[in-house]
């Protein structure tokens, strides 16, 4: 499947990019999205085990990803 | 209860009116504004972003829960992206209740939970030119 994974404020810098396209195995969790968004160029810089939101909530590794789900990684937040 | 994200300047006089009612008698705001040294450094701006939908559904999560413990107490929170400059504010939450107790716990767990949980970014532009994210997982906490 495919999932649009977003990236925000210190990740994109890092990454190059507000987005990517990651195909994953069906079944694959938060783990394994981390996995793949690991070998992106430039993701040296994002710590091992970065915050990410699935369907704008708070995931942990092990939660399962569906086609269509809305990924996003977290950088630590910094509002108020 | 309404919490939103915003490019405006904020109006805290509307936020007050928004809470207000005859039978709240007690109402208390908070502001956070850009302060012009963070870590010893001077800042000249700072410049917000946001997962914007989620930022948005994750203080509304806040102010429901600020709301649940403190029966009667009604919330409403608003905060800026964009570019800031100093002494401008970049979040205003208001809360009013019957009583000064409530309106002032439910404020502080309010601007607390939003600090810590709301995907909200900042980049600080100093006066020698540079600048960064601010990561407030790397300072001590205070």
């Amino acid at each position: 499947m495919l999932i649009t994974v977003r990236f925000f404020a210190s990740y994109a810098d890092a990454l190059g990019r507000k987005d990517a396209q990651l195909s994953l195995g069906d079944g694959a969790s938060v783990r394994d999205l981390l996995k793949s968004v690991s070998d992106l160029p430039g993701a040296s810089a994002l710590p091992a085990n970065p915050l990410v939101a699935v369907n704008q909530v708070y995931a942990v590794a092990a939660t399962r990803l569906n086609a269509g789900d809305e990924v996003a990684l977290i950088p630590p937040v910094a509002g108020g | 209860m309404r919490a939103s994200i915003v490019t405006h300047a904020l109006d805290t006089d509307a936020l007050l009116r928004e809470v207000a009612d005859a039978r709240r008698g007690a109402t208390a705001l908070f502001v956070g504004t850009v302060r012009s040294v963070n870590e010893g450094r001077e800042v000249t701006a700072i410049e917000y972003s946001a997962y914007e939908s989620m930022a948005e559904r994750e203080m509304s999560a806040v102010l429901a829960e600020a709301e649940a413990m403190n029966e009667g107490v009604v919330l409403v929170a608003e905060h800026r992206i964009g570019r800031l400059e100093v002494g401008e504010a970049s979040i205003a939450i208001a809360a009013a209740h019957e009583h000064r107790g409530r309106a002032l716990d439910a404020l502080r767990y309010a601007i607390d939970e939003i600090k810590k949980r709301a995907p909200i970014w900042k980049r600080e532009l100093y006066a020698d030119g540079s600048e960064s994210w601010v990561d407030p997982t790397q300072v001590a906490a205070r």
